[in-house]
């Protein structure tokens, strides 16, 4: 029973294709994403990580030459069909990004900006409460709490990027996406950002771009690999990193390219 | 060339190129120092006034009141002959036209400042008291010292007779400089020692707060709309050429296009600074869109980003995160194109402002001047009285920019707040 819940199949590319302009820059993504698991994304700069995640919450929508043909299915529905509502799906599809960009307003508001927006927190009260709950569980709470209305800007950039995982959580969504959430971070904030994947993923799916082999190890339970544009490689991060079957793979995470 | 040499000709090449910049900068700071030495040294002595000391009797048969006077025994006073009796009484003089000379030392409106005196000092009926009067210009400007007494007489504004008066009057201490009241609150005048620039100030007030209703919310709506939501085509690329144009085109244009639509076609009243307001605002529209404009572009697309991906719809992350960052660019671009429209000239012109305006605008809709018309209306007056009042409007205009321009910086310094 569990197997079965843990392999449900929250996101999944039907033959995507996405064009920057005359520029194709995915061909063909098929990819399956499971519910509460964290699946890395790896591959060479400019193979088309941040352009795939960013078609899972049609970030790519507000890019004038941007242009995607396929499918993109969360829950077996197709997110671009006409009838959907792109702000109720980024509600369920949040995202933090590599570098921190929290809002220049106090820590308070960074976290209440979404709740407040979809009318989750009603009262002040509840926004409080979501407040202190979505920082607790960023694992950001105990330096906070006494600081809440001083800017999310003056915080150090570790401390910002649990700030974003803190807003990106606030407004529940059931998916986070997060592209190379600690490049600008050092090991120690870094670690503390993996040790809060692991701990996420209990409740949400996540998809986590990384150019870091060792953090797709440590966090990941699927892999998949990106070369120009292609989905070379896919399977559970064990297999992926033990014995790859595929010789870019393997050249790939042992560093001998990219 | 050694290495040596050629270190000694790169030192000496950048010593040279550091004196060029002081002196440039010396240049600057000396014509404005001299501009500002001009101005200040020939106006302040309008903020002051030549005044003559009376001696007013004020009991009840000279100004012919009955025992219990009435308002109406109050208006009927002709204080035109009260006032003449008494200004006739500081000195003898004897032919009609002594008396004429001795009368044109006061300021014309002598009347009406005994009248306002008295009609509102009504307490005082029945005691002597001393009154200043505003004296004539030419007596003004002799008092100041801006006219020789060491030329023949007819060459002079001062005759003999009334340089014999003002000898006498200096002796006796009865002439001395007030502050000058009139300089604010009266509007246009023939007459120098009562004209002021109350009118001119509050038609450049009234015309700049038309200008600023009209022009910064299209300016703030245009700005948002083609940064953030216009598609990026070849019309879109044509509004923004023609934008750029526009600023560039000079304002007397606006001028032109005030008087032909605002005046001609849809009748508005003329010489008002409503119509005034309205064509300073065309003019400052495309001036105002551009700073607006880029003070959006410069607030960092991971902002925007870091909105929507919370579920903030597109007029949302605008309206919550980017025009608020913006503020501090928008509102100093807004005023730095006040404090131009505020000193603009020659639209004004053209739509009727340069009329000679007596009345103080009680409303946007009332003619009135601007106080860089008024510049140029008193810079082409011959009277040596205007002269003074020139420079003091010159002084306040700069005044008025400065406070502007400051209020910009501080707006900008305020505001702006930091982002990564
Ligand atoms: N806004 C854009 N306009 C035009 N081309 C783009 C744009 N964004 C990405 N591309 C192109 O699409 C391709 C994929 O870019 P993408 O950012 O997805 O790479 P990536 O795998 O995330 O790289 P990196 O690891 O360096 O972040 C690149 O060739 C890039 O040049
Ligand atoms: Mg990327």
């Amino acid at each position: 029973m569990d197997l079965i819940m843990d392999n449900k199949i929250k996101i999944k590319s039907n033959n995507l294709n996405v064009f920057y302009g005359q520029k194709q820059a995915l061909f063909d993504i098929n990819l399956e994403i499971n519910q509460n698991e964290v699946t890395a994304l790896i591959g060479p700069s400019g193979c088309g990580k941040s352009t795939f995640i960013r078609c899972i919450n049609r970030m790519n929508d507000v890019i004038d030459i941007c242009r995607m043909e396929g499918q993109i299915q969360i829950d077996d529905k197709n997110i671009y069909d006409p009838g959907v509502d792109v702000v109720q799906l980024r509600e369920k599809v949040g995202m933090v990004f590599q570098k921190p960009n929290p809002f220049p307003k106090s820590i308070y508001e960074n976290v209440s900006y979404g709740p407040k927006i979809h009318g989750i927190g009603e009262s002040k009260d509840d926004l409080d409460q979501i407040v202190e709950n979505s920082l607790k569980r960023a694992a950001l709470w105990n330096e906070v709490k006494d600081r809440l209305e001083e800017p999310g800007t003056s915080l150090s950039g570790g401390q910002q990027q649990r700030l974003c995982i803190a807003r990106a959580i606030s407004v529940n969504p059931e998916i986070i996406l997060m592209d190379e959430p600690c490049s600008a971070l050092d090991p120690i904030a870094t670690a503390k950002i993996e040790e809060l994947i692991d701990e996420l993923k209990k409740t949400f799916t996540i998809v986590i771009v990384t150019h870091s082999m060792a953090q797709a190890v440590r966090v990941s339970q699927k892999t998949g690999f990106f070369h120009m544009g292609k989905v070379i490689e896919v399977g559970t991060t064990e297999q992926i990193f033990k014995n790859p079957t595929n010789n870019m793979t393997q050249d790939y995470i042992t560093g001998r390219f990219g | 060339m050694t290495k040596e040499q050629r270190l000694k000709k790169r030192y000496s090449a950048e010593k040279r190129f550091k004196a060029y910049g002081i002196i440039s900068v010396c240049a600057a700071l000396l014509f404005v120092g001299i501009l500002v030495f001009k101005v200040f040294s020939e106006g302040s002595g309008a903020f002051v006034k030549t005044a003559i000391q009376l001696e007013l009797d004020l009991s009840k048969e000279k100004l012919n009141l009955p025992e219990k006077p009435t308002k109406e025994d109050f208006e009927n006073i002709d204080f035109y002959d009260f006032a003449q009796q008494h200004i006739l009484k500081i000195y003898p003089a004897i032919t009609t036209k002594e008396k004429k000379e001795l009368l044109t030392l006061f300021s014309s409106d002598f009347e009406y400042e005994v009248k306002d005196f008295i009609l509102s000092n009504q307490n005082l009926i029945g005691q002597k008291v001393f009154f200043k009067i505003t004296a004539a210009s030419d007596l003004d400007q002799m008092h100041k010292g801006n006219y020789t007494r060491d030329i023949p007489e007819e060459r002079r504004k001062v005759s003999n007779f009334q340089l014999t008066i003002y000898d006498f009057l200096l002796k006796e201490n009865k002439i001395s400089k007030i502050f000058n009241n009139y300089l604010f609150s009266n509007g246009d005048s023939r007459n120098p020692e009562i004209a002021g620039i109350g009118g001119a100030m509050l038609g450049s007030f009234f015309s700049i707060i038309v200008c600023l209703i009209i022009s910064f919310p299209i300016a703030l709506l245009a700005a948002v709309y083609l940064e953030e939501f216009a598609p990026k085509n070849a019309f879109t690329d044509f509004i923004e050429i023609n934008i750029n144009n526009l600023a560039a085109v000079p304002s007397i244009v606006f001028g032109l296009l005030g008087l032909g639509i605002l005046l001609n076609v849809f009748e508005l009243p003329r010489s008002t600074s409503l119509v005034g307001g309205i064509t300073l605002a065309l003019m400052t529209l495309p001036r105002i869109i551009i700073p607006c404009r880029a003070s959006l572009k410069a607030v960092p697309p991971s902002i925007r980003e870091g909105a929507l991906a919370v579920g903030a719809s597109k007029v949302q992350s605008v309206m919550h995160h980017v025009v608020p960052l913006a503020m501090p660019g928008t509102l100093s671009g807004t005023i730095i194109g006040l404090a131009q429209a505020l000193g603009e000239t020659a639209p004004l012109l053209l739509i009727g402002m340069v009329a000679f305006v007596v009345q103080v605008p009680g409303t946007p809709m009332d003619p009135s001047s601007s106080l860089p018309v008024q510049v140029y209306l008193w810079s082409e007056s011959a009277e040596r009285g205007f002269v003074e009042k020139t420079s003091a409007t010159i002084m306040m205009l700069l005044g008025f920019l400065i406070a502007m321009n400051s209020i910009a910086v501080y707006a900008r310094q305020k505001f702006e707040k930091k982002w990564i």
